[in-house]
């Protein structure tokens, strides 16, 4: 198979400027993400996650090091080709009250288009394509204001659509939502995942790495793990050093092997696990 | 009691093109040593309910009393209820202010006019409830902290009034797993220390589940539902009608029924379920 990988890091150090003598937020990473992959990041606060994803796009520039977006270098004088990155890589952040601007939806999702003089017609396309792709098309001529936290997402998410990525890099963006509404952004980055785009979901969420394909762990600036959830989450020493902790049901599939149970160690959701459960009875 | 409120209505921008009711006629009834836990969607109430706990909102129409506290008397004395209703808000650290960690969780107690030896003495404590090290950090700024330490610095704040009553809006929202359950083991051992009646806003079920006895379930301004989590999270037109999810296990049980394996109970934590699932094999 050949994979195209769009997102390398190459030796990526990355030190915030002090006064004192500067600790590495992001240590020496090296880092391909595949096209179309389903990414997420664990660690515990601190351990340079958000970091990683601001040297994503260009919003931060490795202090040795470098990133490469299709080749391209983040680290260049050049604003175009900042720009020409930042259309790739898009970013979602935690608060949805700080990403809106404008008073109206449709306007909102047009700014970034605007911005980088997309044609009109194709503005009008866009804003279509990038609504519907979250499910917000009856919303487009209300004001943000007045959307739940779940909503205000999704039209973050829909400004970054707008722009053509094919990546989505998200930042703890279900953090402050309610279980609604980080149900219906997760199912929204699931889709979006599935017509191709790439997803790099940051996440203190155990539960939201069952559909990534890929996890990676971080802990004081360096990537510590790698690999697929089953394999992440195999490993209970490692998960209990790094302060993390298993997805809930497959807490409780430990806790029932613990108890006598024989259940496969996988991911689980609710619903394959209460499967395995019957099966093991 | 601890805590009696009958009949709460609360609009914001009351007479104006803009009015929005928040509350509509909510009654509820505390006891001391109760762990309460509120849930509902973004917008129904929670928090306008919570602020009237402790005056941040005034009292439009209904009745509050707390303790032998009346909010509905002319001059409540709102001194003696913020001592007794601690109250830690939503992202608590971005209301750090002082330039130490020891003048910022003082000054509450030295709003109500403690002595100095009494301030020292309850920040000292507070500090080391919340399991850090007062010599240490005493003296740093609240600011070069961690989030998780801010957090906690923020909350000493809050328990350095040795309130009777903690009430928390969303104290684990946008922590890492390690800083959850740090949070939520600190809010148990504040509630053995002297805050036996702990109120807590969540969005997060199976922490809800896990600590609360009882559980407030808000939509539309009203109280939909308090009770008992069990009764709560197994009442599926309920949860269909105001949105809410329920907690993981709670998950699993449904899906098992749906698979034909019925339980002996109706567990709602996951030791419950454990206890449940593996009881019911052996019956077999």
């Amino acid at each position: 198979m050949n994979y195209t990988m769009s997102i390398k890091f190459e030796n990526v150090t990355y030190e915030y400027p002090t006064d004192g003598s500067p600790v590495p937020a992001v240590r020496d990473v090296s880092l391909e993400i595949t096209d179309g992959s389903f990414v997420c990041v664990l660690g515990e606060n601190g351990s340079g996650k958000s970091t990683l994803a601001k040297l994503m796009n260009g919003l931060l520039i490795p202090t040795k090091g470098d990133v490469r977006v299709d080749g391209a270098s983040t680290n260049t004088e050049d604003e175009d080709a900042l720009f020409a990155i930042r259309k790739k890589v898009g970013m979602v952040f935690q608060n949805p009250d700080n990403q809106m601007i404008a008073s109206i939806i449709e306007d909102e999702i047009a700014f970034g288009p605007e911005n980088i003089g997309v044609p009109r017609e194709e503005i009008e396309e866009r804003i279509t394509y990038a609504l519907e792709a979250v499910g917000m098309t009856e919303h487009r001529h209300h004001t943000p204001y007045k959307l739940s936290g779940g909503q205000k997402q999704r039209i973050a998410i829909a400004s970054v659509l707008a722009m053509r990525p094919n990546t989505l890099v998200l930042d703890e963006s279900t953090a402050m939502l309610d279980p609604k509404g980080r149900r219906e952004v997760l199912n929204v980055i699931r889709e979006l995942n599935r017509q191709g785009i790439t997803i790099v979901l940051i996440t203190h969420y155990m539960e939201e790495t069952v559909h990534a394909d890929r996890v990676i762990v971080m802990n004081e600036g360096s990537i510590v793990m790698d690999g697929t959830p089953e394999r992440i989450f195999g490993n209970t020493e490692a998960i209990r050093r790094y302060h993390l902790e298993l997805p809930i049901s497959d807490y409780l599939a430990e806790k029932l092997r613990e108890a006598g149970l024989s259940l496969p160690h996988k991911i689980y959701d609710e619903k394959s696990l209460a499967e395995e459960i019957c099966r093991s009875k | 009691m601890s805590i009696e409120v009958k009949d709460l209505t609360y609009t914001y921008s009351p007479k104006t093109p803009y009015a929005a009711t928040a509350l509509k006629g909510v009654s509820l009834h505390i006891e001391e040593g109760e762990y309460v836990g509120i849930i509902g969607k973004t917008g129904s109430g929670k928090s306008t309910f919570i602020q009237h706990l402790n005056a941040l909102i005034r009292l439009q129409s209904g009745e509050i009393k707390v303790y032998d506290i009346d909010l509905n008397a002319k001059k409540p004395d709102l001194k003696k209820l913020r001592g007794t209703v601690g109250m830690v808000m939503q992202y608590p650290e971005y209301q750090l202010f002082d330039e130490t960690v020891e003048k910022d969780v003082a000054y509450g107690p030295r709003n109500i006019g403690l002595s100095e030896g009494e301030i020292k003495e309850r920040v000292r404590e507070a500090i080391e409830l919340v399991g850090l090290d007062f010599e240490e950090i005493r003296d740093r700024s609240p600011f070069e902290l961690s989030g998780g330490q801010k957090r906690r610095v923020a909350i000493a704040g809050v328990i350095a009034m040795r309130p009777r009553v903690l009430v928390l809006d969303e104290p684990i929202a946008g922590l890492d797993p390690k800083g959850k359950q740090e949070i939520l083991a600190l809010v148990k051992k504040l509630k053995n220390a002297f805050s036996p009646t702990v109120i807590v806003v969540s969005h997060d079920m199976d922490s809800v589940a896990e600590n609360c006895d009882k559980v407030a379930l808000f939509a539309d301004g009203e109280i939909a539902r308090f009770a008992s989590p069990r009764e709560v999270f197994y009442d599926d037109e309920l949860l269909a009608r105001t949105e809410m999810d329920c907690p993981s296990v709670v998950k699993v049980v449904k899906e098992l029924d749906k698979l034909g394996v019925s339980l002996p109970t109706r567990p709602v934590t996951k030791s419950e379920l454990v206890a449940a699932l593996t009881k019911g094999g052996r019956d077999e």
